[in-house]
């Protein structure tokens, strides 16, 4: 029992971590069509940013916001530059995204450097509790809560505010929303800021629980982060924290019991999905 | 003399490749019902579509009240008081009638409450479904929240594409009534293949004929000429 508990938190802290990143990419692709390669590229900028505000000030709380700041300011100018001239067109995004991505990583390494940097864990959330004999790692409590707080504020906004409204109208008829006198493009552009900075968050609070960032990682995660939005239904915001704490728990307890298989798992549950319900575990009706 | 508030000048419109309009000229003029009459495929949804700016025209002017509204964008032109029904009702599936009539709201004045109030009286049935799942509605109860919520901001025009569409007899019955109720408080636009609809509500007509403008007059002399609803409608 303790092991499944340990297992059990080891697989929701991981989730959450991908569920930060798959909420920006679902709302991404359900509201704007947009398939948005780079996503990753804006997780690891977050990473970066947020770690090294967080080795400068001594603060975590201010290396949390200086990667939000980050990730609204490369959402912005990717969406301005980047994403606005190939609308409607997924051949194009893929090429253009992927080259951003590419560029993204290998800025980190001109403005950061191309070694590895370990990350401790802030003296705050370090440490563990002992109930019984089971041992609870204090920072993926903190992951768990704070993916928790997100999902709630969002589902908030997404549901009881105008713009979350507008926001979820959007995903199912974009010309009936423009027709009704919005300005959908004002729309993708604060979507899109933030999901970028979601994706950054994801990444300054990866950073402690993997202990070492690089520029490389974010495509890793960027491509859990993908199973999890094909899996959880795009544009499905429920749907992607369903899938990820389903990615995260498989993979934890495969990476114990069938060791072999951890790295399979995600494929193998999207492979599953993929054949009983193609359009996702949930579903953004459209029209 | 009833004004003009919609000018349609010799309009073109492209969509891709495919040149659909190819000289529209049409006008709706004030407290009035427009019908734009013609075969399947001959134009009338591009028309409003162009109207709204969701297909913009290639050339040729559209003006609304005095203005040229050709070139401006979709919500532009829908805050200036044109409200949309397309064919297919557009309604947000997964959301509540509520919400569906929420996102439509561009403020909530004393005015446009008094509007949600007249169009809830109008389409008791909203009220009484209020919370359902857009998706969930019938045909006809879809087609009512369609029109709706286009009228609750404040429309001088309604472009209203087939409400017709697929309706029981009883269904269309009741739009029918909600149109000429509209009729009162706004000027409309309204793209109809039922021509015994069309000749009860509208006031004028335009017929349209593979993408052109072919013919217009008062709804009366078509009802009276039988040639011109065979050679361009396929009846009488």
């Amino acid at each position: 029992m303790d092991l499944i508990i340990s297992l059990v938190i080891n697989g929701l802290a991981t989730g959450m971590l991908i569920f930060l990143l798959a909420a920006g990419l679902t709302l991404i692709f359900g509201l704007m069509d947009v398939l948005n390669f780079a996503h990753g590229g804006l997780f690891v900028w977050g990473a970066y940013a947020g770690i090294f505000s967080y080795a400068y000030t001594g603060s975590f709380t201010l290396g949390i916001i200086a990667a939000i700041i980050t990730g609204l300011i490369l959402g912005f100018i990717m969406e301005k530059l980047i994403i606005k001239p190939v609308y409607g067109n997924h051949v194009q995004q893929i090429l253009i995204t992927l080259g951003t991505m590419l560029v993204l990583q290998e800025m980190i390494k001109v403005f950061f450097g191309p070694n590895v940097v370990a990350v401790k864990v802030p003296e705050l959330l370090a440490g563990s509790w002992q109930v019984g004999d089971i041992i609870i790692i204090k920072y993926r409590i903190f992951i768990i809560i704070f993916g928790f707080i997100v999902f709630g504020l969002f589902h908030y906004i997404l549901t009881r505010t105008k713009i979350g409204l507008i926001v979820r109208a959007g995903v199912m008829n974009k010309e009936m929303v423009q027709a009704l006198g919005i300005n959908i493009k004002r729309i993708f552009l604060f979507v899109f800021m933030t999901g970028a900075a979601l994706a950054a968050v994801a990444g300054v609070l990866m950073a402690p629980y993997s202990g070492a960032i690089y520029a490389e990682l974010g495509m890793e995660y960027a491509i859990l982060a993908f199973i999890v939005v094909v899996i959880g239904g795009m544009g499905s915001f429920q749907g992607s924290l369903f899938a990820a704490i389903l990615v995260g728990l498989a993979g934890s307890f495969m990476a114990y019991y069938v060791p072999y298989l951890s790295l399979a798992v995600n494929m193998i549950i999207m492979a599953v999905v993929l054949i009983f319900r193609p359009q996702g575990l949930f579903t953004a009706a459209k029209g | 003399m009833m004004t003009s508030l919609l000018k349609l000048d010799n309009i073109h419109t492209h969509i891709g490749q495919y040149h659909i309009l190819q000289g529209v000229h049409f006008e709706a003029k004030e407290g009035e019902v427009s019908v734009l009459l013609g075969r399947n495929g001959a134009g009338k949804t591009t028309t409003l579509k162009t109207i709204i700016g969701l297909t913009p025209a290639s050339s040729g002017t559209v003006t609304f009240i005095n203005g040229d509204i050709t070139k401006k964008p979709t919500y532009d032109i829908a805050n200036l008081g044109i409200g949309y029904v397309p064919e297919d009702q557009g309604i947000f599936a997964q959301l509540s009638v509520e919400e569906n009539i929420k996102v439509a709201m561009r403020k909530e004045t004393d005015e446009s409450k008094e509007k949600l109030e007249y169009v809830l009286n109008l389409f008791p049935d909203l009220k009484k479904f209020w919370k359902k799942a857009g998706g969930n509605l019938s045909g006809g109860q879809k087609q009512m929240l369609a029109m709706a919520r286009a009228f609750v901001n404040d429309s001088k025009l309604l472009l209203i594409d087939e409400p017709s569409k697929g309706l029981a007899p009883i269904v269309i019955e009741k739009v029918m009534e909600a149109i000429i109720e509209m009729k009162k408080r706004t000027t409309i636009v309204l793209v109809e293949q039922n021509f015994i609809m069309a000749s009860k509500i509208g006031d004028s007509f335009t017929l349209i004929d593979d993408g052109k403008t072919v013919h217009h007059g008062q709804m009366k002399e078509l009802i009276a000429d039988d040639e011109l609803k065979h050679k361009y409608l396929g009846i009488g």
